[in-house]
């Protein structure tokens, strides 16, 4: 080889190599980023922990809640009882959404009047949609507040009705979110499965 | 890319950092195949940081749960068992790649003046590894990382009238116990990280301050071109990097293939007592450490006398610092050294893996000879170095590098 050849580099060929390598290595990196990015995500455990939770309805009487937990996460189990049902079809002008029709807020079997599978029993994740806080239940109604009895979120003071629906004019945009759940018998429920509910 | 160049370029200091320690700094044209190991090092370490971070994510550091959380990401979590052989595999890998840049020193007297600084940061990184390594082992609480932990620590009972105390001051308990657990985790993943780290940082930037040895043992800065670019240097990026690069390449592919198909080496990398929860109860009946502290171990077994073996054992480790003044050769490389030298240097590399592989045998019959033998070999090549360096006759060494093949 001359001094001349020695010269005459090929840009061409060199800026190919250098991509080439280049985006050989970020193909390369980006495989291998995925395992570290899925050890991440919630381990088998964290998963069999998230399993479903039964509830037995027995021991809970008309007008009465139990407080459960499903993934960490709370669920209230209400008996709606007479009265309450009742005044579920009242005072619709004051909430945001009171046909239900945010869709990913319940499945589609709970997107009716009374968002439950069946009307005496609501379960709905106790957890506000402004923030996250826990709402504190009030079911006493107040007529003179335009209250009909709900749950009222102490953080910054969202409220919900008895159907967990969101009024208007309150910091959370929308409904309670009804968890996935079936009736497994009368008496019992399977709160975060619902394969076989129509 | 040229404009994040040009303005890159109107902040001198940054620029003239990255060319100082990139782009403008040569290294010898001449490097062969033993000087990629000080990249790889930084690799592995790399390696190490990203693979630890994830696992300190899922691990227990308490005497109750560290076992299992093991076992939990090996079992559980999603990629786990990948993320933990990395883990494992990384640390051997550490001290073979950490091993053979040590003896690429050797070889071509890159310890020698000018650079006996970067040696001692060198060294004192090797026993920040070392350390690092016996820390971490202790971690799955297996019956190896104990009964190890018990064995190593015990050593520094050997120290007349203090000793007791400093190992309990070690330990933190009367026996290794959860306390143990818990400040060998918190060194393991926070302060000597850091420290190797630090000192990783100060060994380049004194490196880059004298330049590189090369296979010849010439400094190529007495020839530079009219340019003030020694004649015999070329830039270390791209010219380096790119060689760099296959070394790393080819240094995946075979630790990938041990990952994937030997994590466990036979039970060398991890071993099999280790996967037996802690037994305070009873030791296991084969207790070696794991490979790479295994000559040292072997010196220690050969004496039979237990402060003296903690002596041997701790000169066996630190008497290579003294490398560059028991050194007294007038030339670097192996090229130029008498016969006198490069049988020495051959002789320790047989006496090194050799004591390696007694290390990991009962300590019994033949092989307490043969361990002795090869500990005063060992010994031998450092403290009779000032002597046959003296007396060997070496070769004239060129002006320019020499290129082979």
């Amino acid at each position: 080889m001359t001094e001349d050849d020695a010269d005459r580099i090929d840009r061409n060929r060199r800026h190919f190599l250098a991509v080439a390598a280049a985006v050989t290595g970020a193909v390369g990196a980006g495989f291998v980023a995925v395992p570290f990015l899925a050890s991440l995500k919630p381990s088998a455990r964290a998963q069999a922990l998230g399993a479903p939770v039964e509830v037995p309805l027995g021991s809970i009487g008309p007008g009465e809640m139990v407080r459960v937990l499903w993934r960490g996460k709370l669920v209230f189990v209400l008996r709606r009882n007479d009265a309450m049902l009742g005044s579920l079809a009242e005072g619709l002008d004051n909430l945001r959404d009171p046909n239900s029709q945010v869709v990913d807020q319940q499945p589609d079997y709970a997107a009716n009047e009374t968002r439950s599978l069946r009307p005496e029993w609501l379960v709905v994740e106790g957890s506000c949609t402004h923030l996250g806080c826990a709402p504190l239940e009030d079911f006493q109604p107040r007529p003179v507040e335009g209250w009909g009895g709900g749950f009222f979120c102490p953080c910054h003071g969202s409220k919900f009705d008895l159907a967990g629906r969101v009024y208007k004019g309150v910091p959370a945009p929308s409904n309670l979110k009804i968890p996935p759940h079936r009736f497994v018998r009368d008496d019992l429920i399977l709160i975060g499965q619902d394969s076989g509910v129509a | 890319m040229a404009r994040v160049e040009a303005e890159v370029g109107k902040r001198p200091e940054g620029m003239s950092t990255l060319e100082y320690h990139v782009t403008k700094y040569y290294a010898a044209k001449s490097f062969n195949w033993w000087y990629v190991f000080g990249v790889l090092a930084f690799v592995v370490l790399a390696i190490q940081l990203i693979t630890g971070i994830f696992l300190t994510m899922n691990y227990k550091p308490s005497a109750e749960e560290a076992f299992a959380s093991v076992e939990y990401i090996m079992r559980d979590v999603e990629w786990g068992w990948l993320i933990r052989y990395l883990h494992s595999t990384g640390a051997s890998f550490f001290f073979i790649v950490v091993y053979l840049h040590m003896f690429r020193a050797m070889l071509y007297g890159s310890y020698k003046k000018p650079r006996e600084l970067i040696w001692l940061i060198g060294m004192l990184i090797f026993f920040v590894l070392m350390a690092e390594a016996f820390a971490g082992y202790l971690l799955p609480w297996g019956q190896m990382s104990y009964w190890g932990a018990q064995v190593i620590i015990s050593l520094f009972g050997a120290i007349p009238v203090v000793g007791e105390g400093i190992v309990e001051f070690i330990r933190g308990d009367y026996s290794i116990s959860d306390i143990t657990l818990n400040r060998f985790f918190a060194l393991h993943v926070i302060a000597l990280p850091l420290a190797l780290v630090g000192l990783v940082f100060v060994h380049i930037v004194a490196l880059h301050e004298v330049g590189s040895n090369n296979p010849d043992g010439i400094e190529i800065k007495k020839n530079k071109g009219p340019d003030g670019v020694p004649l015999d240097g070329v830039a270390f990026h791209p010219y380096h990097t790119s060689k760099d690069l296959v070394a790393i390449l080819v240094f995946l592919m075979i630790f990938s293939a041990v990952v994937f198909f030997a994590p466990e080496m036979g039970g060398y990398f991890l071993e099999h007592a280790n996967f037996e929860p802690a037994n305070l109860r009873a030791t296991p009946e084969h207790i070696a450490p794991v490979w790479y502290f295994t000559p040292f171990y072997a010196i220690l077994r050969a004496v039979p006398d237990k402060l003296w073996g903690f002596i041997l054992f701790g000169l066996s480790v630190v008497l290579p610092v003294f490398l560059p003044w028991l050194d007294r050769s007038r030339v670097k490389s192996i090229r130029y050294r008498g016969w006198i030298y490069k049988s020495a240097l051959t002789v320790f590399v047989i006496s090194f893996l050799t004591l390696g592989w007694l290390g990991v045998q009962p300590a019994e019959g033949v092989y307490v000879l043969m361990a002795r033998i090869f500990t005063v070999i060992y010994f031998a090549f450092f403290l009779l170095m000032p002597y046959y360096t003296t007396i060997d006759k070496t070769k004239p060494v060129p002006e320019r590098v020499v290129y082979h093949g």
